[in-house]
């Protein structure tokens, strides 16, 4: 299980959730480390094109891309990793990963609907189709968000699951092998625990 | 269904977990990572833990505690206390702290603000202030757990703190710490309507009304220490919380720009 050390954030607590659930996360930014594993996860906080930028300098949007896309192993982007996954991103001009036909837009509540941004706290999931990764997650199950973007699916059959903050968005997409959540599962209490088990577990 | 967030906030100092009154008159309440333990057991919102100590200290975070209390913490955790420059948030999130907050050194330092917001991102960086009223009854923000007074005027601090990128600020009325009184209601609406960020209101709360009161003020979060580390009118040493339901409709009541997001 590779985990992806590319400089943004946050990956104590993944590592934390993948072994509580008994897996053995390797952190890397290698290539050559990462091609080993057979799973891989993409975790991010941070900006849409520093993080791409770093990935690049790293040489690792190929090696990823060829991981989900032809190797075909089992793939999740967490937050920003999720958003990485989509085509373009008002945060920033630098193309994404291209994964899935999507694109990340800014929450803006400029109009009638006040709300804060960044979208902070925990919200239930609306799943659209059945996937593993929602084993043993019933309606109640809840998971923290904090973000100030969000993605918008071109092709709705990838949603997974979507939650409204003042407009309904993507909470979760998942597109064969490759999967990508905007909440941290990794701060979401048992919910989260169930949803790595099932990335553990499962094949996506 | 996006509830508001109901945080409790715990104090170290030197001694170990500790409840101040007034940023005053400390009650040593036992060991942090106990207590930690139990607040995952009670699935709460997020966790916020305060080193009152180690600006004092002058010694920066101990990074090596840190990391045994979240061991214990499945759920966001905000760790504050002695951070003074990247290197130490860059080690705090790699340790799996999902925000920093930060006061001492926006005195000095308010940049490090931007720094640590373009590196790492607004929404792990929090700006902390803490207010009292002084004779004449005007609002005067302090740093330093309360010890050093600012010119400036708290809600243009806010103000000043997320235009340099603060993505959430937390907002305490030292005054109101460990009275279980009531939030001071009149800065949590002016602090909220100052800022586009979310608003942790902290200081004061001792029950669900506080809590609502609060959030229908403007406040997005609402922090409570004593609350949820005592119990009963003479304060046992008890770790409670509300649990989801509870929450679920005391968000229900507040917030009514919030649209109905469940289909």
């Amino acid at each position: 299980m590779a985990v992806i050390d590319y400089g943004m954030g946050n990956i104590g607590s993944i590592c934390k959730m993948l072994r509580v659930v008994g897996a053995t996360p390797v952190v890397s930014a290698d290539a050559a480390v990462i091609a080993r594993a057979d799973r891989v996860v993409l975790p991010g906080v941070g900006h849409f094109d520093r993080a791409m930028a770093n990935l690049h300098e790293l040489g690792l949007v190929d090696p990823l891309r060829r991981l989900a896309l032809e190797d075909r192993k089992p793939f999740l982007g967490i937050c920003l990793g999720m958003q990485l996954l989509c085509r373009s991103s008002e945060e920033g001009r630098q193309p994404g990963l291209g994964m899935f036909d999507a694109r990340v837009r800014r929450f803006d509540f400029s109009g009638p609907t006040r709300l804060k941004v960044p979208h902070m706290g925990w919200s239930e999931l609306r799943p659209y189709k059945t996937s593993p990764m929602l084993n043993g997650l019933d309606a109640t199950a809840r998971f923290y968000f904090v973000h100030s973007y969000f993605v918008e699916c071109a092709d709705t059959t990838d949603v997974l699951a979507e939650v409204t903050y003042g407009v309904p968005f993507v909470a979760a997409f998942e597109r064969a092998n490759v999967c990508g959540v905007q909440f941290h599962p990794e701060k979401s209490h048992r919910f989260g625990i169930q949803m790595f088990r099932n990335f553990v577990q499962g094949v996506p | 269904m996006n509830p508001s967030r109901i945080i409790p906030f715990l104090l170290t100092g030197d001694s170990g977990l500790v409840k101040t009154v007034k940023f005053d008159k400390r009650r040593y309440l036992g060991d942090a990572i106990n207590a930690v333990r139990i607040f995952n057991e009670k699935e709460v919102d997020e966790l916020v833990l305060l080193d009152i100590d180690a600006t004092k200290r002058g010694t920066g975070p101990q990074f090596d505690y840190v990391e045994e209390v979240l061991s214990e913490a499945f759920m966001p955790v905000g760790y504050g206390g002695g951070i003074t420059s990247l290197s130490q948030i860059e080690r705090l999130f790699k340790l799996g702290v999902e925000k920093v907050v930060l006061n001492s050194v926006l005195a000095e330092n308010p940049h490090i603000l931007s720094e640590a917001s373009r590196v790492f991102g607004a929404q792990s960086v929090v700006a902390s202030l803490d207010v009292k009223r002084d004779f004449l009854g005007r609002r005067r923000a302090y740093v330093r757990s309360g010890s050093r007074k600012l010119d400036s005027d708290p809600i243009e601090l806010l103000k000043r703190w997320e235009q340099l990128g603060a993505g959430e600020v937390v907002v305490n009325s030292i005054e109101r710490d460990g009275t279980r009184q009531g939030l001071d209601l009149e800065l949590t609406a002016e602090a909220s309507a100052a800022v586009e960020i979310p608003v942790v209101a902290v200081g004061g709360a001792g029950d669900l009304g506080h809590l609502s009161a609060a959030l229908r003020a403007g406040a997005s979060a609402v922090g409570a220490g004593s609350m949820f580390v005592f119990h009963g009118v003479h304060q046992a040493v008890l770790i409670s919380y509300i649990d989801w339901s509870a929450l679920a409709a005391l968000s229900a009541t507040v917030a009514p720009s919030l649209p109905p997001t469940r289909s």
